[in-house]
C-alpha cells in the first residue's frame, strides 16, 4: 500500500538578482506504508527543500504530494517531523513537550499522559518527564524530539539529520532506537541524513540525489535495517555487501561533490 | 587631585593587603583557582568581594575625612580656627610710617564669635580687631580708625614687614592677606583641606536629614510619599508602555502590514530622548500626574515595542515548523510558542525601559514637579541644602539599583530557560 506519493513535483525559485534555481526537477516516488527510507546526497541537492516540501512547509512549483489520497496544502499532524536539533520547546519540561500535540488537539488530559508515559518508556527517559530541556543531553534531546513527533501517532515521519549533531557513540545508540520505533510502530520514516553509514542502516530504501537540478541520482533496497533491529549495529556493518554499497556509494557523492567544485572554479 | 591620588593609594595598598592577607588565609581549591590562565579567560573573573567592601568603604572614609565628619576616624586638615593676627605698615605721603596689628578671630561656620577687644595702640596706625567664619574672608577697614587713613593719603604698603601693592597677596600666619585694588587689607584664613558643608555635607548630616525628612517631611511630603509617588509614576508609565508596547510589537513581528506602517514611527521615536519630550509634555498636559505619566508611557513604549518585536523575530523557525507539524492552531502557536520564547527578550527590553523610565521621571520632576525624589533635590538646591541634594541623589541611584535587582530576580524566577534554547 502507498502511504505517500511524491508527483511530478518540480521547484524552482528565482534569486534577487533575477537568476533561478532549479532545486528539484521532476522527483516521482512511491513510498509504502511502513517503509524506512533514506536519502542521501551532496549539499545542495534538494533533499531539505524535499522534505520541507512533503511537511507542508513549502509548496512545490510543479507537482503535488499526496497522503494516501489526499493533497497536501500544508503542514499536518500525520506527517510528524523530527528535526535536527533546537526545536524543543525549552520553557517547557520534557512530559509537556511530548504532550504537545495531544495537547493542542484537546486530547483528554488524562489520555494524553497516559502516552507520556508510555513514550518516555520507549525512548528510554522514564526518570526524566518532569526535567527541563536544557538540562538534558544533546542525545536525550532528541528522544524527546522522536517522542514528542510518535505522542501524535502520525502516517508518516519525516526526519532532518536528527542525529546529525550528536556524537558517534550517541548517535549509534539513536540509530538503535529509530530502527526499534520503526519496527515496533510500523510507521513510514522519510530520513535525510548526510552521513553515507546512517543511510544504509536507516535504509530500507536508499534514494542519492544528485544537484543542479536537484534529481534522484540512484535507488538502492537495502537489508541492513532488517538486520539492524534488535542487533547490534556494528555486526551488521561487517557484512559483505555494507562495505561494497558503501564503497560505491561514497565514490558516488565524492563524483558529484568534484563536480560541484569544478563547475563552481570554472564558474570563478 | 589630592583626593584622587588618595583614592588611587588607596586602591593600590587595598589590592596588595588582600592579596597578602588572602594568600595566607584560605587555601582555596575549587576549579577555577586551580586554572594557570586567568587572563582573558572571562569565566574566572568574578567581583571580589573585598574589593567591593574597601571600595564603598573608602568612598565614605574619603567623604568622612574631607568633611569633618565626627564618624571618620581620620581628617583631612579643617580650616583654621581661631585667633590670628597680623601686622600692617601704613605711610603717609609726606614719608611717615606707623605699623598696627590686626586681630582676627576666625570662628566656626556654625557658632558665633565675637571680635576681640584690643587697645588701638599708638602711632597714626591703630590696631584693628575683626572676626570671621571659617572659610570666608573678611575685608579689614584699616583707615577708619587710623589717625591718618585713605582721606589723607595713607596707604598700606607691607603687611608682616613684607611689602605689598595692590592685587598683591601675602602669607601670614594661618591664611593670607590680599590687597585690593583700593588698598584695603583682606584677610582669608586657611581653608584647609576640607570641604564646605555648602559644597559637601558630612555623612552624618545626610543621614540627619534623612531622619528628619522621614518623619517631618520637605515641601509638604515625607520622604516616603517623595520617593512613592516618583515610583508610582514609573510603574504607572511603564505598565502602561508595557500594555501598548508588546501587543504592537508582536504585530510588527508578525504582519508585514504592522511592521511597514509602524517602522518609520518607531525608528523614529526610539533615537528621540525622553527628556526631549518633557518641555511638549508640559505644554500638552501641565506638570501634574497625567503628564508625567505620558511621558513615562512614551520612554517605555518604543523600548517594549522594539523588545517584543525581536522576541517574535528571534523565535526559530525550526521551533515554528514544530509547532505547526504537531498540529497547532496559529493562535496555539502564538500562545504556547511565541509569547513564551519572546519573553526573555521582552524581559530584558523590561529591565531597560525600567531604568529608563527611572531617570526619566527624576529628570521629569527636575523640571517642574509638586513632589517627588527630583523636585526635591531641584528645590533643596535652590536654597543651598547640599544635604538633601546628596541625600536625594543617594536615594535614587540606591532605588535604581534595587530595581534592576528585583527585575534580575525576577528574571531568573519566571524564565529559567533565558539563555538556553
Amino acid at each position: 500500500m502507498t502511504a505517500l506519493t511524491i508527483e511530478d513535483v518540480s521547484m524552482r525559485f528565482e534569486l534577487p538578482n533575477g537568476a533561478s534555481v532549479q532545486a528539484l526537477q521532476n522527483i516521482n516516488l512511491d513510498i509504502g506504508t511502513g517503509e524506512l527510507m533514506s536519502v542521501l546526497g551532496p549539499s545542495g541537492c534538494g533533499k531539505t527543500t524535499l522534505l520541507n516540501i512533503v511537511a507542508g512547509f513549502l509548496a512545490p512549483t510543479e507537482g503535488i504530494i499526496k497522503l494516501g489520497n489526499e493533497v497536501v496544502h500544508g503542514p499536518g499532524p500525520e506527517r510528524g517531523m523530527v528535526f535536527q536539533q533546537g526545536a524543543l520547546f525549552e520553557w517547557m519540561n520534557v512530559r509537556k513537550n511530548i504532550g504537545f500535540g495531544p495537547a493542542m488537539k484537546g486530547a483528554p488530559r488524562a489520555e494524553t499522559e497516559a502516552r507520556v508515559t508510555e513514550l518516555l518508556e520507549i525512548v528510554g527517559l522514564h526518570d526524566f518527564g518532569e526535567k527541563m530541556i536544557y538540562e538534558l543531553s544533546g542525545g536525550m534531546q532528541q528522544r524527546v524530539a522522536l517522542a514528542r513527533c510518535l505522542a501524535n501517532d502520525p502516517e508518516v515521519i519525516l526526519m532532518d539529520e536528527p542525529l546529525g549533531a550528536l556524537d558517534a557513540l550517541t548517535r549509534e545508540k539513536m540509530q538503535s532506537l529509530v530502527l526499534e520505533i520503526w519496527k515496533k510502530t510500523g510507521t513510514t520514516i522519510i530520513l535525510i541524513t548526510h552521513s553515507v553509514e546512517e543511510a544504509l542502516l536507516l535504509g530500507e530504501r536508499l534514494l542519492v540525489m544528485a544537484p543542479r537540478p536537484g534529481r534522484i541520482h540512484k535507488e538502492y533496497r537495502l537489508p541492513f535495517a532488517e538486520m539492524g533491529v534488535g542487533a547490534d549495529l556494528r555486526e551488521v556493518k561487517h557484512h559483505d555487501d555494507y562495505g561494497t554499497t558503501r564503497e560505491e556509494i561514497l565514490s558516488m557523492i565524492w563524483d558529484m561533490e568534484e563536480e560541484i567544485m569544478g563547475r563552481s572554479e570554472t564558474a570563478a | 587631585m589630592t583626593i584622587l591620588l588618595i583614592y588611587v593609594a588607596i586602591f593600590v595598598g587595598a589590592f596588595f593587603a588582600v592579596k597578602a592577607v588572602a594568600s595566607h588565609l584560605t587555601k582555596r581549591s575549587d576549579f577555577t583557582s586551580r586554572k594557570t590562565v586567568t587572563f582573558g579567560d572571562e569565566s574566572a573573573v568574578t567581583a571580589n568581594r573585598a574589593a567591593s567592601v574597601i571600595s564603598v568603604i573608602a568612598i565614605f572614609l574619603i567623604w568622612g575625612a574631607f568633611t569633618g565628619s565626627s564618624w571618620s576616624p581620620i581628617h583631612a586638615p579643617g580650616p583654621f580656627v581661631g585667633d590670628a593676627t597680623f601686622t600692617y605698615t601704613a605711610e603717609t605721603p609726606d614719608g611717615q610710617r606707623d605699623d598696627g596689628t590686626v586681630h582676627v578671630t576666625v570662628f566656626p561656620r556654625d557658632a558665633a564669635a565675637d571680635a576681640p577687644e584690643i587697645e588701638p595702640g599708638d602711632g597714626f596706625a591703630k590696631d584693628d580687631a575683626a572676626k570671621v567664619a571659617a572659610w570666608r574672608s573678611v575685608l579689614i577697614r584699616v583707615d577708619r580708625n587710623d589717625e591718618l587713613g585713605r582721606d589723607e593719603g595713607a596707604k598700606v604698603v607691607a603687611i608682616n614687614g613684607q611689602a605689598i601693592a595692590p592685587g598683591e597677596t601675602v602669607e601670614v600666619d594661618s591664611g593670607e592677606v590680599t590687597l585690593t585694588p583700593k588698598g584695603t587689607p583682606n584677610y582669608k584664613p586657611e581653608q584647609g583641606w576640607q570641604m564646605e558643608p555648602v559644597w559637601l555635607p558630612p555623612p552624618e548630616a545626610v543621614v540627619g536629614r534623612v531622619i528628619e525628612i522621614m518623619g517631618g517631611g520637605y515641601q509638604n511630603f515625607t520622604l516616603a510619599e517623595h520617593v512613592g509617588w516618583s515610583l508610582f509614576r514609573v510603574i504607572a508609565g511603564f505598565l502602561a508602555g508595557a500594555l501598548v508596547g508588546i501587543p504592537l510589537g508582536y504585530a510588527m513581528g508578525l504582519s508585514d502590514w504592522f511592521r511597514g506602517w509602524f517602522d518609520p514611527i518607531v525608528e523614529f521615536m526610539r533615537p528621540v530622548p525622553p527628556l526631549a519630550l518633557i518641555p511638549l509634555v508640559i505644554i500638552w498636559a501641565g506638570i501634574g500626574e497625567v503628564g508625567k505619566v505620558i511621558l513615562l508611557f512614551l520612554a517605555a513604549l518604543w523600548i517594549m515595542t522594539i523588545a517584543a518585536r525581536a522576541g517574535v523575530s528571534g523565535v526559530r523557525i525550526s521551533k515554528i515548523h514544530a509547532a505547526y507539524s504537531l498540529g497547532a492552531s496559529k493562535w496555539q502557536i502564538l500562545r504556547h510558542v511565541i509569547v513564551p520564547n519572546s519573553l526573555p527578550e521582552i524581559f530584558t527590553g523590561a529591565r531597560v525601559a525600567m531604568g529608563v523610565c527611572w531617570g526619566t521621571v527624576v529628570a521629569a520632576e527636575l523640571v517642574a514637579a509638586e513632589k517627588g525624589a527630583g523636585m526635591m533635590i531641584m528645590v533643596a538646591s535652590r536654597f543651598q541644602l547640599t544635604d538633601i541634594v546628596i541625600m536625594g541623589i543617594i536615594l535614587i541611584g540606591v532605588i535604581g539599583y534595587a530595581i534592576d535587582i528585583l527585575m534580575r530576580m525576577a528574571e531568573n524566577w519566571l524564565i529559567p530557560w533565558k539563555g538556553r534554547g
